[in-house]
This record gives structure tokens, sequence and C-alpha cells, in this order.
């Protein structure tokens, strides 16, 4: 395998989480809805994935777990700030620290064992072609999910009419609401769509990315995901470039470590966060643009008025 | 009745003191570990330990420990609380505890500290560690012999002494095969981050790298040189069970015998705040069963384990040369243990800077 090869397989996996979680905080947030909690989303499906991953031995049946307590979180998120009108802001950092503890509880059983890990497609012609091969046939299914799920939600956004919806109950969930439209209904939906793709991203990091369970094994990567949603102005197609740009970044800096390269490693490790930030800041220069992609209600509660 | 009653509370009384007694004599050893204990790594070695000294002294000893506690503010305040609770000996297991160990040690003369890796003491603090750079010269061995292409790949944690020798180690075991042996190394900055070291491993394996080992905590990269047809060395425990097929060894850290050592001075009250050393000959360094590789290496990392362990071997014997050419050790000289535990520059061959 050349080491072109192995880099770009590699920043296709440090990248996919990233994206799956970011994506579905994106069209939470297009709806109107702020939640903080994708890393609480994300940690609790990585470790409900991998528990039913272990205890059923099959990959596949974990990631459809993950994706499930993905959902669940977000739903309680969305039956507390939706139905009962909480803080979205609290709610969503409480979501976050009540998945951190609760799946270090329910994997305390699960730290150290060996995983099972979620195998790449192996299409028998296509996968064997040199560089081309692996490169681009070789992954496994989230890797190919996450760029369906960014197409898929381009397309609904800006081509159909539940994007139309989902961007009124965004921007003026009054005027939606005036219009006929459900704003709860809409939101829940978003919400649980959210949940479901930072579900899937925890399950990708427990499942593929490094097949085991262990506490706190996001490492702030909800946090990064939420950053990207901001920095990319809610749009999709900025959204992937803005994460692949930081697996990029994070793993060259590893690997001009590896070639002896006398630049300090904790600079390096700094560098993706600061190249993105600046990328996407550069990209979103457009004034108007990105006032017309900002969900002008994100944040605030909907309750219809009298 | 009054006689009865009399008789009662005398003896409630008597079974309480006798209890107060009892707990009074029960020595409270508290253990802070800097990963969790399920790392099969480093803080599940540690546990281990503690977990000898319960069997060894059963009901002379209560241990309690707390994981996860971040070297930083949080171990000083994890170690104090320890200290409040009545604890008469406390561990605390990484190079990053240093410093808030002896704060703590000052405000609590009368409880003693055992610090791992350190290098600073007080009259209540004891610093220990193990020879682990004796197991890395054998592992550079098995690998130069391994090696298909030449190159191996170090995913290190921070550019303390401890690890810098742990590199010059193995490099140094490696020439002895392979004098042109070729070393990357990838630093982390984290001694337990199982999605950067992952990543590392790749990068490293990418650059081609067939033999990866480890200065951090976590079973990742053993287990992505299995996943890439490499092979591996677990660190701190036997990692067989997660490569089965690409462990060839592991250096296993034994504590067991010197934290039930300690454990019996303090009860017997002739603990002193010493600094212990120990390597393969006292036990505290083991190797794990060599493993997928032919007969013949593996007969020849045993015949260094035995020459380490009587001492007629040590893996830092001059002439020794620095990276910048300049000697280090004349022929025939052994490195001091002053030198090594202040180690902070690499051995000729390796290519690289070592960051500050």
């Amino acid at each position: 395998m050349g080491a072109l090869e192995a880099v770009i397989l590699t920043i296709i996996t440090a990248s996919t989480p990233l994206l799956l979680a970011a994506i579905g905080e994106l069209v939470t947030e297009r709806s109107g809805v702020l939640n903080l909690g994708v890393e609480g989303m994300m940690i609790m499906g990585a470790v409900c994935g991998f528990a039913a991953a272990y205890t059923t031995h099959s990959a596949l049946l974990g990631v459809g777990a993950g994706l499930l307590a993905g959902v669940g979180m977000s739903l309680l998120f969305a039956i507390l700030t939706q139905t009962l009108m909480t803080s979205q802001v609290a709610t969503g950092l409480s979501l976050t620290l009540l998945g951190l503890g609760l799946s270090g509880m329910i994997g305390e059983g699960f730290t150290g064992l060996p995983g099972i890990k979620l195998e790449a497609l192996n299409i028998p012609f296509l996968s064997d072609i040199p560089f081309i091969g692996p490169v681009i046939f070789g992954h496994d299914i989230l890797v190919y999910g996450s760029l369906f799920i960014v197409a898929g939600v381009a397309y609904v956004l800006f081509r159909t009419r539940l994007g139309l919806i989902i961007t009124a109950v965004g921007g003026n969930h009054h005027s939606a609401h005036a219009l006929g439209y459900n704003v709860l209904r809409v939101r829940y939906g978003c919400i649980a769509f959210g949940g479901a793709c930072s579900g899937l991203a925890g399950a990708y990091l427990s499942l593929a990315y490094t097949p085991q369970w262990i506490e706190n094994m996001s490492s702030g990567r909800g946090w990064i995901a939420l950053a990207l949603v901001v920095f990319s102005t809610w749009l999709p197609k900025r959204l992937l470039v803005g994460a692949y740009l930081f697996g990029t970044v994070w793993i060259m800096g590893l690997y001009v470590q590896a070639l002896g390269v006398d630049i300090p490693s904790q600079l390096l490790s700094s560098l993706p966060y600061l190249v993105t930030i600046v990328a996407l800041i550069i990209i979103s220069g457009n004034k108007t643009l990105t006032k017309v992609n900002t969900p002008a209600c994100i944040g605030q509660p909907f309750a219809p008025e009298r | 009745m009054k006689k009865l009653l009399g008789t009662v509370a005398l003896s409630l009384a008597m079974t309480f003191a006798a209890g107060a007694a009892t707990a009074a004599e029960k020595l409270k050893i508290g253990f802070i570990y800097v990963g969790p204990v399920g790392d099969h790594g480093w803080s599940y070695q540690h546990d281990q330990g503690r977990q000898a000294i319960e069997k060894e002294l059963g009901d002379k000893v209560e241990t309690v420990f707390v994981e996860k506690v971040a070297e930083g503010p949080d171990a000083e305040r994890a170690i104090t609380r320890l200290a409040r609770q009545g604890a008469g000996l406390i561990f605390t297991t990484s190079f990053g505890f240093m410093d808030p160990t002896l704060k703590v040690a000052k405000r609590f003369p009368k409880v003693k500290f055992e610090h791992a890796t350190g290098y600073k003491r007080s009259k209540n603090v004891a610093t220990y560690n193990a020879r682990f750079y004796e197991g890395r010269y054998i592992i550079g061995q098995i690998a130069a012999k391994m090696s298909k292409s030449g190159v191996a790949g170090y995913i290190a944690s921070f550019p303390i002494p401890e690890v810098v020798m742990g590199i010059n180690s193995f490099i140094l075991g490696a020439q002895t095969i392979n004098p042109n042996f070729k070393l990357k190394v990838i630093w982390v900055n984290s001694w337990f981050d199982p999605g950067k070291e992952a990543d590392a491993a790749k990068v490293l394996i990418g650059q081609g790298a067939d033999i990866i080992t480890q200065h951090t905590d976590s079973t990742a990269p053993l287990q992505i040189a299995a996943d890439k047809g490499a092979l591996g060395f677990g660190q701190a425990s036997n990692m067989i069970k997660f490569a089965p097929k690409a462990q060839l060894t592991s250096i296993v850290d034994n504590w067991a015998p010197y934290y039930v050592r300690r454990a019996k001075e303090v009860l017997a009250g002739t603990w002193k705040a010493s600094d212990a050393w120990d390597g393969l000959a006292q036990g505290t360094v083991e190797m794990a069963p060599y493993t997928n590789m032919p007969a013949d290496v593996a007969a020849m990392a045993m015949k260094t384990e035995a020459a380490i362990t009587s001492g007629k071997l040590h893996p830092f014997t001059g002439p020794l040369y620095k990276q910048d050419g300049s000697m280090a050790l004349a022929a025939g000289k052994v490195i001091d243990d002053g030198a090594l535990a202040g180690m902070n520059w690499y051995v000729k061959g390796i290519d690289g800077k070592l960051p500050n």
C-alpha cells in the first residue's frame, strides 16, 4: 500500500465521524434548534453501538443500536426544549454531561474488550484496482453513508418542499405557524435526525475508527462538529469541505512528525483547529449569503402567539 | 435488671472499642491512576498491584483508588481528598503527579507518598520506577530481526527522560542486529488517546514501518498494526488478546512485589523515603511470552533477557554516541542512573529532532 493511499484512507477515517455528527446538527439548527448535546449523543452512540455489537457479534447491529441511542438522547432533548420549553443551551449542555456520564456507566463492563470491527466493503472487482480500488471502493458503509447523507441533506434542504418548510421554521417560526405548518413536528423530526447522525458518528468511533470502548472516546469531537456547523454557515457543501479539511490537517500533522520535520508537535496538534477556522471564515466572507443562511430563530423556544 | 443492662452496656462498649481499635490499626492505602483501570495497560497493571496488596495483607489494609485523574490541579485535589479520608500510604502513579504529590505531602507530613516515575523526593515522598528500558532493548533486537523494511514506528507520549530512554534503548537494541535500522517517532502528547494513537499507527505504517511500538497506554496501535499486517509490541501489560497474530511480546509492569513490600514497611513502621528503580532482576519488569516469531528469534530474546537479568548486559554500555556525534559513554563504561533519569538526548542513528 503506497504512502499516499494510506494517508488518504486515514484522512477519510478521521473526517467521517466529524462529518456525520455535523451534518445531523446542521439539519437540527436549520430548523431553529440549537442542540449543544452532540458530544453526549455521540458518546452514547459509541457505547450502545459497541455493547450491541459485542453481544450480538454483528457490527451492523451495533451501528443500528448506535443510531437508536442517538435518537433516544435527542428525543429527550426534544421533549424538554420543545414541549416543556426549557432553555435549549442549558438542556443541550446537560445532555452532553448526561451522555458522558451515562455512557461511562453503561460501558463499565465493556472497557478494554477486543472490539468488533465494521468491515470495509469488498466489491469483488472494483476494490482490487490498485490505488483507486481501496481509496474509492474500499471503505465501510458508514463512510459512504456520511457522503450520501450530506448529498441527501443538500438536496432536501434546497430542492424540496420539506427543505423549504424546515428553513421557514428556522427562519421565522411564527410565520411558519401562521402558514399552517406544525412547527413542533418539524423540529422534533429534525432533532431526531440530528440525534441519529450523532449516534452514527459515535458508532463509527467504537466500531470502525478504534474498535473498542474507552470512556470519553469521543474526545471532544462533538464540540468540533458544532463549531464546523456554524463556521460553514449551515451549508452542507461547506461543511463537507470543513470536515475534510480538519481531518486532512490533523493527519498531515502526524505525517509531518513521522517524517522527522522539526515542527513542535504541540503546534501541529493545534493546526487543524486554526486552519479550519481560518478557511471557513474566508469562505464565509460573503455577508449576504451568510445572513440568508443563518436560521434567525435558532435557540428560541416556540410558543404559538395567541 | 440493672445487672443485665450493665452487662449488655459493657459488652457493647467493649465491642465498639475493639472495633475502633481494629479500625484504627487498618492501614488505608490510596491509589491515584492517570487513566482508566480498564485501559489494559499502565493503570491496569497498577491496579493489579493494588489487588496483590489486598490479597497478601487481607484485613490489615483497606485500599481505595481514584482513576482517570488528569495531571494538573485535579490531581492535587484528588490526592488531598485521599489524605483527608485517612489514607496512610498513597501511590500516585504518573510522572505528571510529581508536583501535586509534593505539595500535598507538605501539608500531610504523617502520610507517606509513593510517586511513580518521578525524580523529586522529600521526607515523606518516595519515588519508584521500573527499568522499562531493559525491556525496550530486548524488543529493539526482536524488531530488527522481524522487520522486513528495516523501519519501525514509535508512538511516544511526552518528551520526558522516561520516554526518551525507552526510545534510545530500543534503537540501541535494534542496532546490535541491524546498524542501519530506522526509527520514526510520533509524539501524541498524551498518555492515553486511542483515536490519536490509532491515527499515528496508521501514518507510521503508511510511511513504511512494519513494526509498531508505543509508550502510550491504549491497545489501539497494536490493533491497527494487526489490522494492517504489521507486527507490534504490547505496552505495560500483555495485550495478546487484542492482537493474537501481531503481538511479538509485551513489556509487562509488575508492581506487586514492590507494593506489597512498601505496604508491609508502613505497617511495621520501617518505611523510609527512598528511590527504587527495579527491573527484570527484581521481577518488576516482565516480558510477555514471545509469540509470532521463529524459534531462533525467541531464543535470542530469551538469551538477552537472561543476560540483562543477571547483570551481565546493560543496554546503555559504551561506546555510546549522541545524535550530534559527541561521545556519551566511553567504551566499556555503563551509564549511571543519574544520567538516565535526566536523559534528554537521542543516540546516534535516530533521525529527527527530539522536542523540548
